[in-house]
């Protein structure tokens, strides 16, 4: 019996044991004496909890055969094989024992085989078989065991709801525990990681290094590659991109919100609002070549013809932190605007009343009652576009530049933190360099400065909630 | 106060068993009939003719025509939905936030059209002002709460000035003594009363000529609903005062004419103490004696 319907037959099971549970608290519950006011619970509970009790011991049984059968059957292998070949290191031991099981699975090999890996690779057959059989029998019979035991359980005063109710907590709450945990092992990897990169590479001279030219030499003999892992320019990039996006968006995203929650027809704004969050659904590799081939051409002219006209000499790259930031600007509008429109919509009514009938013009009250009491969800909105805007990459890599340039002029070509982890890592490359590893070393700073970002969003939105609820 | 007819409409006997949705038929039979008593004033603060108001296609109130005297305090009761909120709403044209609603008819403050399409409503409600039925503090200190109608009004030019116009509102609204150590603390810290006071004394800080309260006391514990109608008993006296209540007492206490609303119509309109003892109209007598409402 396969896995898959292995899996199958279970859930028939679940469904088989859910029915007669359900049907035998129903017989239990006496119609004479008010039917199912006699059961504690309803009878979907009872059937419920029969089913957990067959199905949740079944399953568990097989996801962890699963997790463990392969080691367990690989050193049964292993334990057959002949002495000297036992003997090999591990690397070559790998290969008689993936040959062994490429044996076992299509029946083909490089040239001939040995006879001990045609024994082995028939004993594999075997085994593996073994194990699906004992697999299903044991899933399966512990199931139906326990859902009989269950069965007979079943009483009029049995609390089938709260049991159910207990286990379904359980589950909700190993949910969300998943997140955590990944977050969690995220942050263990890159932080340990970054440790074997700051062995290599000071701590100091990454944080308040101005030169940024992670180019190792993998021969002793080369030339022109020493490395130099200074974060200062690639965070000068990030914050200069970053600060031309959020004055592009936040001005334009919060007047579009507050058109839209406080001027505009229901009409315009059924229209308004969807299509301006089709802007969001946009992929950024869109906005990316957007960036590179219209808006980047369009600067460096535009400003080519404008520094002719007053007669100055300089020249503008046409891969520019403007072009970048413009574009992004525009790609996180609607994060503001949409946020924003949500959370003016939800000041009560009845604060503009108020305003309106001491004779406020609309004006008046938006600026001094309803900002004011939507003013934490905007400081909310605008962090969420900042951390999408510090965040963004491919828009960077298209039409900034990866250029690591110290500078605050917009109309240079620079990068940032994210570009640079990409760049470092793609392609071929050792996992034990300092290069490579200096992308975890950025990721955890931008991990750091993105945690700072929101508990100062959260203490910001805290204190003006205390004030004005 | 000399009792005028309104609208020359043929008289037509109201039917109280009438069912709120049986059908137009039987609306327009009861439009017809006219307000009984004295709903017309020498004089008016606001005189109201012939008001309709549609919400979409539906009408929600049939030819009321209503004064309101200088200083005076008229009630509006009668059972829910029954339109005394939304005609209170046209009188500083609150309505014009809600998108559907749309109003016909004369209404004026003094001699000024309040529904002229020129006319601009900043002033307008600065003149008539409104309390809501729920305490609707701003997010502001209790200061600022009642300096925000002077100040964008430009009513005030120095600081003192606006003190003084502070310190006056709330001791009007009988809240000064309560809240003078802490009026830089936010105005929705205080309780329900209090709120309402404020927002009572935000509303007199603009010096409006007439104060609309929609159910100022509905919110309210009756250790402060006591303490609102001594208010609006003071207040009387430089105020005209139009309110919307559900509690009959109440009415009868702090009002000087009492007007009956019903699906939209108004009903009767007496002297306070001629509704709540021998009402005109039968409707009316149904009502406060608890036969419907």
């Amino acid at each position: 019996m396969n896995t898959s319907s292995l899996l199958l037959t279970i859930v028939v099971l679940i469904a088989v044991a859910y029915f007669f549970g359900r049907r035998r608290s129903v017989s239990l519950a006496d119609t004479s004496q008010g039917g199912y006011r006699n059961l504690n619970s309803l009878p979907f509970y009872y059937g419920t909890l029969t089913a957990l009790w067959c199905g949740i011991p079944a399953l568990l049984v097989v996801a962890l055969w699963l997790v463990f059968d392969n080691t367990i059957i690989d050193s049964l292998i292993l334990a057959q094989l002949p002495e000297p070949v036992r003997a090999l290191p591990d690397g070559e031991l790998g290969l008689v024992l993936n040959s062994i099981k490429n044996l076992a699975a299509e029946n083909m090999t490089a040239g001939d085989p040995e006879p001990y890996v045609v024994a082995a690779a028939d004993s594999l057959n075997r085994i593996t078989a073994i194990s699906q059989m004992a697999m299903a029998v044991l899933g399966l019979t512990l199931g139906m065991s326990l859902a009989v035991f269950s069965w007979f359980r079943i009483q009029p005063q049995q609390k089938a709801r709260l049991q159910v109710e207990k286990v379904f907590k359980f589950i909700l709450l190993s949910c969300a525990s998943i997140a955590i945990l990944t977050t969690v092992g995220i942050v263990f990897s890159v932080i340990f990681e970054s440790l074997r990169f700051f062995q290599a590479v000071p701590f100091t001279e990454f944080i308040f290094g101005t030169h940024w030219s992670p180019q190792m030499a993998i021969r002793a003999d080369q030339v022109g590659s020493s490395g130099a892992f200074g974060i200062i320019p690639l965070f000068t990039g990030t914050l200069l991109i970053s600060a031309i996006a959020l004055i592009v968006a936040v001005p334009t995203g919060l007047m579009t919100a507050i058109y839209l929650s406080e001027y505009a027809s229901s009409t315009v704004r059924s229209i308004v609002k969807p299509l301006l969050e089709v802007l969001a659904g946009i992929p950024t590799v869109v906005y990316g070549f957007f960036a590179a081939l219209t808006i980047a051409p369009l600067i460096r002219d535009g400003g080519a013809w404008t520094f002719e006209f007053l007669g100055l000499q300089m020249a503008i790259s046409s891969e520019s932190a403007l072009a970048a930031g413009l574009v992004m600007g525009v790609m996180i509008i609607p994060f503001v605007s949409s946020l924003s429109d949500d959370v003016i919509n939800a000041v009560p009514q009845a604060l503009r009343d108020g305003s309106f009938g001491l004779g406020a013009t609309r004006s008046e009250t938006i600026k001094q009652v309803v900002l004011p009491a939507a003013l934490p969800g905007i400081v909310g909105s605008v962090l969420l576009a900042a951390s999408r805007a510090i965040g963004e990459t491919m828009i960077v890599v298209m039409a900034a530049g990866l250029a690591a340039n110290l500078t605050a002029n917009p109309l240079e070509s620079v990068t940032t933190v994210t570009v640079q982890i990409v760049t470092l890592l793609v392609g071929d490359q050792e996992f034990d360099s300092p290069k490579t590893l200096a992308a975890f070393a950025l990721g955890l700073m931008l991990f750091i400065v993105t945690l700072a970002l929101n508990y100062l969003a959260l203490h910001v939105v805290k204190k003006y909630r205390e004030q004005y609820e | 106060m000399e009792a005028t007819v309104g609208s020359a409409n043929t008289i037509g006997k109201l039917n109280s068993e009438a069912p709120v949705s049986k059908a137009t038929a039987n609306y327009k039979e009861q439009a017809a009939g006219k307000t009984v008593g004295i709903p017309f004033v020498e004089h008016p603060k606001m005189s109201m003719r012939d008001v309709q108001v549609y919400y979409g296609d539906k009408q929600a109130i049939f030819d009321v025509g209503l004064d309101i005297g200088k200083n005076e305090v008229v009630a509006m009761i009668g059972p829910s939905g029954c339109g005394k909120s939304t005609f209170l709403r046209c009188l500083n044209r609150m309505n014009d936030t809600i998108d559907i609603c749309r109003v016909e008819g004369s209404l004026k403050l003094e001699e000024l059209d309040i529904y002229d399409p020129k006319l601009d409503v900043v002033p307008l409600r600065a003149r008539v002002g409104m309390v809501f039925q729920k305490p609707n503090p701003f997010p502001k200190s209790i200061y600022d709460n009642v300096a925000y109608g002077p100040r964008i009004h430009g009513l005030v030019s120095r600081k003192s000035e606006l003190d003084e116009i502070v310190e006056t509102s709330l001791r009007r609204a009988g809240l000064w003594e309560e809240v003078k150590d802490r009026l830089l603390s936010p105005g929705t810290g205080l309780s329900g009363g209090q709120q309402q006071r404020l927002c009572i004394a935000r509303t007199i800080a603009v010096s409006p000529e007439v104060i609309l309260m929609d159910e100022p006391c509905s919110a309210l514990d009756p250790i402060a609903t006591a303490k609102i109608e001594e208010l609006i008993a003071e207040l009387s006296a430089n105020f005209t005062i139009a309110i919307v209540t559900h509690s009959m007492q109440q009415a009868a206490r702090v009002s000087d004419r009492t007007a009956y609303f019903h699906l939209g119509k108004l009903i009767e309109v007496n002297e306070t103490e001629k509704v709540f003892t021998n009402p005109d109209h039968e409707l009316t007598e149904a009502y406060i004696t608890g036969r419907f409402g």
